[in-house]
């Protein structure tokens, strides 16, 4: 397996014919992706997503005319059907709009993955560095916690949070990344071993490069493409573990609509209103699935050689 | 051998270190008053018996002395009492866990006997439809919400369909752990909890296989005319689930923690489902005795993986 190292991108797998000129890491990353359909196909399902999660107050109020808290007991327990916009996915025990909910979780879940993936890119990619860079006791240190986090079961972690404390969006997405870092840390450590060492390295040291500087410019810079995609795919992971703190009802707590905690409802009413059951887990589900395929898609735009090799592993 | 895993044990104790100091110093670092929460509901505590139970319970002692009295109290298998069921919290957990044992066991079962033949087949026959139905299976897998499924499970094949129970672990007035009962009430439970093993060892596997197909000795094999069936089985699984057995660590952790959520979902009394019923009724000593003792049981299989993978690769007890 090629694991050791994201050197510079030389078109290794030009098919022939193609007519290109030497390109950088990045307009050769974008000429390999415009040639994958299904990332394309992922990329625009989660643009789509995050431009009607902006717009949830806008259609909120002028097309479905309907907030997420409004009630309407005389119309509750509506299966869904096309009389009226607000009601495409029917309305729960309280006749609250199903459709309009939805909306306001995918803005809670798309903020709480971004939010918490960005923290535990920031925490792993300088714990990684770091560690492998400067190795003896820190490293000692960074191994230690990594292997400390990893032996709690997150939920498990995260359920005697929830009981000491009550926890905001922003609050939680944070604390979601400092327990996810443990994954983008091991993959920087690891690269950062094996890079620390290359001529280049050595050669800046030599000229007197500050450890900082070595860091920053010619060890990250190596490492970062398949840091962004691990970071992509920590996003799915995190609106995955969103959904179910937030389910068991440790998370997101109602009003506040979240799909973890819409499905918490929908499940207490399961013979009365079963249809409440699919939009929120359908909505995680292609939301973390266009994720991870985005996530692969990179990964292979940005280097060929590690198709397969990392990523898309699963901590719940 | 024995050298390894003594080696192995003593290497356990950082880290078991770490889960109790971290959950040691949650507990502490909350704003939340564990003598308020003790005397939740009693409103005719003077302020002299609050402070007299703070001092019995050792809280107005410094953070590091609080630690080791309480280090010292685990080290009896003393995790306090509940305080909802005015029992030790370790004698709840130890009555659950067996059954919560009885889904992790068959789950892993159930992994390996679909996982296993998914990622040989998915190499053996790459590029085809076999291999992109499991790519996709094992990618939405991934991808999907584990108590979603879970519901869906009891949705449509047991309250809609009737095919299975709705939940629990016996039908009313069965009691019996070795019978067809039994195994109807566990298989979803087992089926929901194996999706997430399943659809990360063939991925695993897979590449594994592919790289030990293209190795001279399976030419060899070949060419000596021996049965397909005998080559992948003797020469090429051998060698390819060498490092699968890494991954399990990975799938052991998804099947602890979805534990918490699965129990829930298909009302399995559980260590899982005591966990959680103790955090709603805010029984914080039955908590905080879930979280280690999941922990350590996470550690104790993190050690069985590794001590599985000396055994069967040798070359690995030399480092």
């Amino acid at each position: 397996m090629a694991t050791q190292a994201t050197t510079t991108a030389t078109p290794l797998m030009q098919p022939a014919g193609a007519e290109r000129s030497a390109a950088g890491l990045w307009s050769d990353a974008l000429w390999r992706l415009r040639r994958d359909p299904t990332t394309l196909a992922a990329i625009a399902v989660v643009v789509t997503m995050v431009a009607v999660a902006l717009a949830a107050d806008l259609l909120a109020a002028n097309f479905f005319h309907r907030s997420f808290t409004q009630q309407d007991i005389l119309s509750n327990y509506e299966k869904p059907n096309g009389t009226e916009p607000w009601m495409w996915l029917g309305t729960d025990e309280l006749g609250r709009s199903q459709i309009v909910r939805l909306l306001y979780g995918a803005r809670v879940s798309l903020f709480i993955g971004t939010f918490g993936a960005l923290t535990a890119f920031v925490i792993g990619l300088a714990m990684g560095l770091t560690a492998g860079y400067f190795g003896g006791h820190w490293d000692d240190l960074v191994v230690w916690l990594v292997t400390t986090l990893n032996s709690i079961p997150l939920l498990y972690l995260l359920l005697i949070i929830g009981v000491l404390f009550r926890l905001e969006p922003l609050p939680f997405a944070i604390l979601l990344g400092g327990l996810g870092w443990l994954g983008i840390a091991n993959y920087a450590r690891g690269q950062t071993i094996a890079l620390r060492e290359r001529e280049y390295v050595v050669a800046a040291r030599t000229v007197g490069s500050t450890a900082v500087r070595l860091m920053v410019r010619h060890i990250a810079p190596n490492i970062l493409p398949l840091m962004i995609v691990l970071a992509m795919i920590e996003v799915g992971q995190l609106i995955l573990i969103e959904s179910a703190i937030s389910f068991i009802g440790f998370g997101i707590q109602p009003p506040t609509p979240s799909w973890g905690n819409m499905l918490t409802n929908a499940s207490q009413y399961l013979g009365k209103a079963p249809y409440l059951i699919y939009p929120p887990g359908i909505a995680v589900l292609v939301t973390v699935l266009c994720l991870y395929l985005v996530g692969d898609g990179l990964r292979d735009a940005l280097d060929p050689r590690l198709r397969g090799a990392v990523g898309g592993g699963a901590r719940k | 051998m024995g050298r390894f895993i003594a080696r192995r044990l003593v290497q356990a104790i950082p880290t078991l270190f770490g889960v109790l100091l971290l959950t040691f110093l949650l507990s502490r670092l909350s704003p939340s008053d564990p003598v308020q929460l003790m005397l939740a509901g009693q409103y005719d505590v003077t302020p002299e018996e609050r402070d007299s139970l703070r001092h019995s319970l050792g809280l107005d002692q410094p953070l590091p002395l609080q630690f080791l009295a309480w280090l010292w109290q685990l080290a009896h298998l003393n995790f306090g009492n509940s305080i909802y069921y005015h029992r030790p919290a370790l004698d709840l957990i130890l009555e659950r866990l067996p059954n919560s044992l009885q889904i992790s066991i068959a789950a892993l079962i159930v992994t390996v006997a679909i996982g296993i033949p998914f990622g040989v087949i998915a190499a053996m026959r790459r590029g085809h439809i076999e291999d992109h139905a499991i790519r996709i299976f094992s990618v939405a897998g991934h991808a999907i919400p584990q108590f979603w499924l879970g519901l869906i499970f009891v949705l449509t094949l047991a309250v809609q369909l009737r095919w299975f129970p709705i939940g629990s672990m016996n039908t009313v007035g069965v009691d019996c752990t070795f019978c067809w009962d039994r195994l109807w009430h566990l298989l979803g439970p087992v089926l929901v909890i194996s999706v997430a093993g399943i659809a990360n060892l063939p991925r695993i596997l897979r590449t594994e296989v592919l790289e030990v197909i293209a190795q001279d000795y399976v030419r060899t094999a070949r060419s000596k005319g021996l049965k397909e069936r005998m080559i992948v089985a003797r020469h090429i699984l051998r060698n390819a689930l060498i490092p699968v057995v890494t991954s399990f660590g990975t799938i052991l952790l998804v099947f602890f923690s979805g534990s918490l959520i699965i129990e829930r979902v298909f009302n399995w009394p559980g260590l899982g489902r005591l966990t959680f019923e103790a955090a709603v009724g805010k029984d914080f000593p039955v908590v905080q005795a879930g979280v280690v003792i999941s922990s350590v049981l996470l550690i104790l299989s993190y050690l069985v993986r590794d001590v599985a993978y000396a055994w069967v690769d040798p070359r690995i007890k030399v480092r």
